[in-house]
């Protein structure tokens, strides 16, 4: 098996795999360590729930595995590149291509409008211009916004926001979402509504999800594992007995 | 992230903000107008100068003397050439020999004489000089009242300006203002002088083997229409002496005035052929003079040229430029600090969105790209607004001075000129400059943590 730069072989079969990962850093004379000594895999096609208190390090583990963020120590692998051993560029193109993100206040550029937001992604990969509408119109299609196409984010919905930042999270076709809160400025409906999107995202396309929540409800109802995290160190893992899902 | 698609995402952030964006491209436009002015009325002047040196002849004549004259312009001459007795007769085979030589535009005698001239019957004794018709193309004749020449043998005569007071017996007294030259003309333009000349007439006994010659003279009488009233003198620094009544040099040669290089020849026998005193050879441009002057030595003449000084000019002239230059950058580099400012402003309050940038897959490069085409965009602006902006007020500033300088009974003249290379040169600096502006803020917005910049409310 040859290995490429960044790849390690033992990654094999994990989308996902963190050994000892720590991420601290220095406020004042304080060392705060956001991540602290975390390992655990993710298999491919997973739906795995990041559960724990605010400040517990659910956040900082998704921007490490995102590579937004350097590790202090420890070994992060995403679809098998170990990303403490990326440059820059080669991070910002694990973002473009390996990861899709969705975001708690939904991020999208009120400037532009729902399709401009969504061929942004496609902008940054090079995407012919040509293609780029159509492939962009066809997403928003997909999460039920092919009549909002040209409306800014301030006149839509926070659900319709959500649905459009997935629209724009899947269109370079990541091989892994991950969500950080995504339905934690959504009333329930709404968020059952993208909790769904995203399960058929996760079951038809075979997509690896990692979600940040604080709500076990919902982690049991979509998720097929759960990982609890407390002040930055994982303190378990559980498994969600398939059936449960609403 | 392709160049078009950077410019795409540049240009909608521009008009994100377009008062702020439009305030720094109308400074940088500011910056590059007082450039433009700066540097316009430094080459207006250059030209300016340059064009006044170039018609008065200074740099670009050779005078050609026959050495049979015995007038000694340079030791080194008569040194190194054949002895006079030896040298050829300046007349008009050499003179043909001379225009033929490389970048010589033209050779032509210089025939003047002082003689009787009659206005009114009044009897007016002056210097007469035949003009070459080419002087017509070479815009000697600016702010000249009246015409030129007819054609290259007409019996037409321009005046110039001391003899047109003369004959109206309005010489201005010292330190009173001179008559303005339209008010001179008006009265003498299609009236008639008559100039007494002596013709000479070459003898059909003269000998093939030019070992005598002879020739009568004969007093004549020429009726000359003035068509013209100048007020510089066309030939300026061409020819030996200057000329108070201009008439067509070939008009000269038809009459065959007898001149006083004649009667010397008398003594001095080479032939039946008429011979010139002086021949002023224009060439091409100041730098061929020496090769020029050299040529014609070879043929057994004298020459005398000045030194190109012209040289001496450019380099002031380029100094000027230079201090022109930097004072009119000045303004420009006070802009580059408004682009410095607008952008900075602009990752403050675009902080998020180039977060949200960087988590969706923009690179380093693509943020940079995008802060730079921003900057580049407002310099492209500035420079071609800036550009239009100090050729108009270049104009305003040819138009209050000439207005200025015709109220000083002078004529109009062009201190400000935009070259093609200073249009181009102003909107490339301000690019540049615009883009060394953006050079921190591009970077600082491509370093930005994405972590904390998507904290950012």
């Amino acid at each position: 098996m040859s290995i490429v730069p960044g790849t390690t072989a033992s990654s094999n079969g994990f989308a996902v795999r963190t050994e000892n990962l720590c991420r601290h850093y220095r406020m004042g004379q304080a060392v705060i360590r956001a991540v602290d000594g975390i390992s655990f895999q993710v298999r491919s096609g997973e739906f795995v729930a990041l559960l724990g208190a605010s400040g517990s390090g659910k956040s900082s583990l998704l921007n490490l595995l995102a590579g937004l963020d350097q590790a202090s120590s420890g070994v992060v692998e995403v679809e098998g590149r170990n990303l403490a051993a990326l440059s820059r560029p080669e991070l910002a193109r694990h973002r473009l291509h390996t990861v899709g993100m969705v975001f708690q206040s939904f991020n999208l550029i009120p400037s532009m409008s729902l399709i401009e937001n969504v061929e942004l992604p496609m902008r940054f990969a090079e995407v012919d211009r040509s293609k780029r509408g159509a492939l962009a119109e066809r997403a928003l299609q997909r999460v039920g916004l092919s009549g909002r196409v040209r409306h800014r984010p301030a006149e839509l919905s926070g659900g319709e926001q959500q649905r459009a930042a997935l629209a724009r999270a899947l269109i370079n076709q990541p091989r892994i979402l991950l969500a950080d809160e995504p339905t934690g400025n959504l009333d329930s409906h709404t968020g059952t509504e993208i909790m769904n999107l995203i399960r058929e995202f996760n079951q038809s396309l075979g997509m690896t999800v990692v979600m940040v929540t604080h709500e076990r409800a919902l982690a049991e109802s979509y998720a097929s594992r759960m990982i609890f995290l407390s002040d930055g160190k994982l303190v378990a893992e559980q498994a969600v007995v398939p059936g449960g899902a609403q | 992230m392709k160049l078009h698609d950077v410019t795409e995402l540049a240009m909608r952030n521009l008009r994100e903000s377009v008062l702020r964006n439009s305030l720094t491209t109308v400074g940088i436009a500011v910056g590059v107008a007082s450039l433009v002015a700066m540097l316009a009325l430094g080459v207006g002047l250059q030209q300016l100068a340059s064009r006044r040196l170039e018609r008065s002849g200074l740099f670009d004549t050779v005078v050609v003397m026959s050495r049979r004259d015995l007038r000694d312009f340079g030791r080194e001459q008569q040194e190194n050439g054949p002895a006079p007795a030896q040298s050829p007769a300046l007349n008009e085979t050499a003179r043909q020999k001379i225009e033929k030589l490389p970048n010589v535009l033209e050779a032509y005698p210089d025939i003047r004489f002082v003689t009787e001239v009659r206005f009114e019957d009044k009897p007016y004794l002056t210097m007469v000089a035949g003009l070459p018709f080419s002087a017509k193309s070479n815009d000697s004749f600016e702010g000249m009242q009246g015409n030129f020449f007819s054609s290259d043998a007409a019996a037409e005569a321009i005046l110039q300006r001391s003899f047109a007071e003369e004959l109206l017996e309005k010489r201005s007294k010292p330190g009173e203002p001179e008559a303005a030259i339209a008010s001179l003309a008006k009265p003498l333009l299609g009236k008639e002088l008559s100039m007494r000349y002596v013709e000479r007439t070459a003898s059909p006994s003269a000998n093939a083997d030019m070992s005598t010659a002879s020739y009568s003279v004969t007093s004549r009488t020429e009726t000359l229409k003035i068509v013209g009233v100048t007020d510089l003198d066309p030939e300026s620094m061409r020819g030996a002496q200057r000329g108070r009544v201009f008439i067509p040099l070939k008009l000269v040669q038809n009459l065959h005035v007898m001149q006083v290089a004649d009667l010397r020849d008398t003594t001095n026998v080479v032939g039946s052929e008429p011979a010139y005193t002086t021949l002023s050879v224009r060439v091409s441009t100041p730098k061929y003079v020496p090769a020029v002057e050299q040529a014609i030595k070879k043929l057994g003449f004298n020459t005398f040229s000045i030194v190109d000084a012209t040289r001496n000019l450019r380099q002031f002239f380029a100094v000027l430029d230079l201090f022109l230059g930097i004072f009119g950058s000045l303004a420009l580099a006070v802009a580059s600090i408004g682009i410095v400012n607008t952008l900075v402003m602009a990752i403050l309050e675009r902080r998020r969105e180039i977060g949200i940038m960087k988590a969706l897959g923009a690179s380093d490069g693509d943020v940079r790209g995008l802060f730079f085409a921003e900057a580049g965009a407002m310099g492209i602006l500035g420079g071609i607004v800036g550009v239009l902006f100090g050729w108009l007020l270049g104009r305003v500033i040819n138009f209050g001075t000439n207005v200025y300088l015709q109220r000083q009974n002078f004529p109009p003249a062009q201190i400000w000129y935009v070259p093609g290379w200073l249009v181009g040169g102003a909107i490339g600096f301000a690019i540049v400059l615009s883009l060394l502006a953006g050079l921190y803020p591009a970077n600082r917005a491509a370093r930005l943590d994405p972590v904390q910049a998507l904290r950012y409310e």
